[in-house]
């Protein structure tokens, strides 16, 4: 639906009849800069400020400390494996939804958008109740001595939940629009399923990937809530960087804190950017699917 | 759609959707009934009280409180915003659009931590709030003000492309007509972009309930006064109250159903009014 209107209208040059007064004009701009600077700005600015406002080298101490040093690696290994993850099945359930016709296809894309609605700290407990000391595989783990909970484990399959939906859901609508007649050619040529999927579908689908990957990521090393839950915050072992933001909090280690909140508002912005030039390559194609079908 | 596409020539089909469905049932569908499957360890009456005592009313009070508070305010900036992104012109424009999705990407507890010490009485902000009597930071103000950050850019990105998309035309023919502005706002803009707008704020309104990160930093947590249900639930936990923290995960997960099945009817409504115009 969205992708058949062609977004020209924005650029219509309005005329004095469907364009409001000048001084309503720039009233409206100003409320609206007053209001994302004071909800959005000032919080952004202050991250960093606050990071610094001790020095340079209370910042860097901060940061390369060994217990912030585990916390980024573990940071790291958490998105490492979860993304991955979601991104095959992200163009599993992609490849499934968009190119074919089955019954209870809506119930599916519904049930993979389901993590979304569901409060972080549900995501975190529903795995406490399965894998928890309490829980249903709880003293088998115990027996074979495995931790699920209050480790590692538990802290990927949480992360894994909340960002289930991400490259699943950009994949989806894109592939849709694309249709499957190039894919049905190259079959008809004779190609293979993997020669299928990566010379024509891939080539197609390669930035809403990429968008979908960058957003995903972003989720997997900044979750707190979920992860809180299964974590435990042991130190040096199942604390995330977020996890550490807060403990250093808490412990009204204010400038530690800001500095290592910094890395992940740094890494907030990085993604921002990434998103922003990705973005203007998706609609590229998007378009030429259209033109494609119409003609 | 035609209808050939059921028997397609493509592969894979049963391999992917084989592994979508294995990998959705023990990641989501497994671990989410587990939490309803726990609750029927408690009897009705056991389950009734669990999530029915004072304290637990008194976080249901705030949570829903303060996240319909901050989805109305978000209703009302977010379309302002999408208005002025998409009808003018200034400087810095592109830049303020990327920037609108940072409550997205901020992971939550930087939020928490930066609003906490913007709001706080020696705080930026806080230092001439409190001075007018005006406590936010350990107040239920504080959680409205981090459910308003966290749930911006709801609003402002269902109602954008809508707003984009909507004839010049249509405005002209209004103005021809003898319309001037606030009235082809009010009749011809405003209900076009209606559905779109309680879209955003149900998905603002959805993401504020369940919200965490954010809202545990400035909100001091005071049972009875400012404790939202999420943070009861780890309570709950901590204290080894499982069968507590589940029935009350079971109120929240049943709660977010709903509200997921109120989103679809609204862009189900959406998209047939776009269709319609």
């Amino acid at each position: 639906m969205n992708a058949t209107t062609l977004p020209t209208t924005a650029r219509v040059r309005r005329t004095r009849a469907t364009q409001e007064p000048a001084w309503v004009r720039w009233s409206l701009i100003g409320l609206t800069l007053a209001f994302l600077t004071l909800f959005l700005f000032v919080p952004l600015i202050l991250v960093f400020y606050e990071a610094l406002k001790k020095g340079t080298d209370v910042y860097f101490a901060a940061i390369i400390e060994p217990d912030a040093l585990s916390a980024i690696r573990l940071t790291l290994t958490v998105a490492a494996i979860a993304v991955p993850l979601n991104l095959v099945f992200g163009v599993a359930a992609a490849w499934a939804i968009a190119k074919f016709e089955f019954r209870g296809k809506n119930l599916l894309i519904t049930l993979i958008d389901l993590p979304f609605s569901v409060s972080p700290v549900v995501s975190g407990l529903i795995y406490v109740l399965i894998f928890g000391l309490q829980g249903w595989l709880g003293p088998w783990l115990a027996e074979h001595d495995i931790k699920v909970i209050f480790a590692v484990t538990g802290i990927v399959l949480a992360t894994v939940f909340v960002t289930v939906p991400f490259i699943a859901r950009e994949l989806i609508p894109l592939m849709q629009a694309q249709g499957t007649e190039e894919e049905e050619a190259a079959v008809a040529l004779g190609a293979n399923g993997w020669q299928t999927f990566s010379r024509v579908t891939l080539p197609n689908i390669k930035w809403g990937l990429l968008y979908g990957t960058i957003l995903c990521n972003a989720r997997a090393m900044g979750e707190f809530g979920a992860v809180s839950v299964v974590s435990g915050h042991i130190r040096g072992s199942t604390n995330t960087l977020p996890l550490h933001v807060e403990i250093l909090y808490n412990e009204y280690n204010f400038a530690a804190a800001f500095a290592v909140a910094s890395l992940l508002a740094l890494l907030a912005l990085v993604t921002l950017a990434l998103k922003t030039m990705v973005e203007s390559r998706i609609t590229q194609p998007k378009e030429n699917a259209n033109e494609h079908r119409s003609a | 759609m035609s209808t050939f596409r059921q028997h397609s020539i493509l592969p894979g089909f049963n391999l992917a959707l084989g592994f979508t469905l294995l990998y959705l049932s023990l990641i989501v569908l497994i671990p989410l009934s587990a939490a309803f499957i726990r609750t029927t360890e408690l009897t009705w009456q056991e389950f009734w009280f669990a999530v029915t005592t004072p304290r637990v009313l008194a976080s249901y009070r705030l949570t829903f409180g303060a996240a319909f508070a901050a989805a109305s305010v978000n209703a009302v900036f977010g379309l302002l915003v999408a208005w002025v992104l998409v009808r003018y012109r200034f400087p810095g424009k592109k830049l303020i659009d990327a920037l609108v999705d940072l409550p997205f990407a901020l992971p939550t507890a930087v939020a928490g931590i930066a609003l906490t010490a913007l709001y706080a009485g020696n705080g930026w902000i806080g230092q001439y709030l409190e001075p007018l009597g005006i406590k936010v930071a350990f107040t239920p103000i504080g959680v409205f003000v981090a459910l308003t950050f966290i749930g911006l850019p709801f609003v402002v990105r269902t109602v954008q492309p809508v707003l984009e998309d909507i004839e010049a035309e249509l405005e002209e023919a209004a103005a021809m007509l003898g319309a001037n502005r606030l009235q082809t706002f009010t009749r011809i803009i405003f209900p076009t972009i209606f559905p779109a707008l309680m879209t955003g704020f149900a998905l603002a309104f959805a993401r504020a309930i369940g919200e965490y990160g954010s809202v545990i930093f400035i909100a001091g947590n005071m049972p009875m006064v400012s404790e939202i249900t999420p943070l009861l639930i780890i309570t709950k936990l901590e204290q080894y109250d499982y069968a507590g923290a589940t029935a009350l995960a079971v109120v929240m997960l049943v709660i977010s159903f709903i509200l997921l099945l109120v989103i679809n009817l609204l862009q189900w409504w959406g998209r047939r009014r776009g269709a319609l115009a």
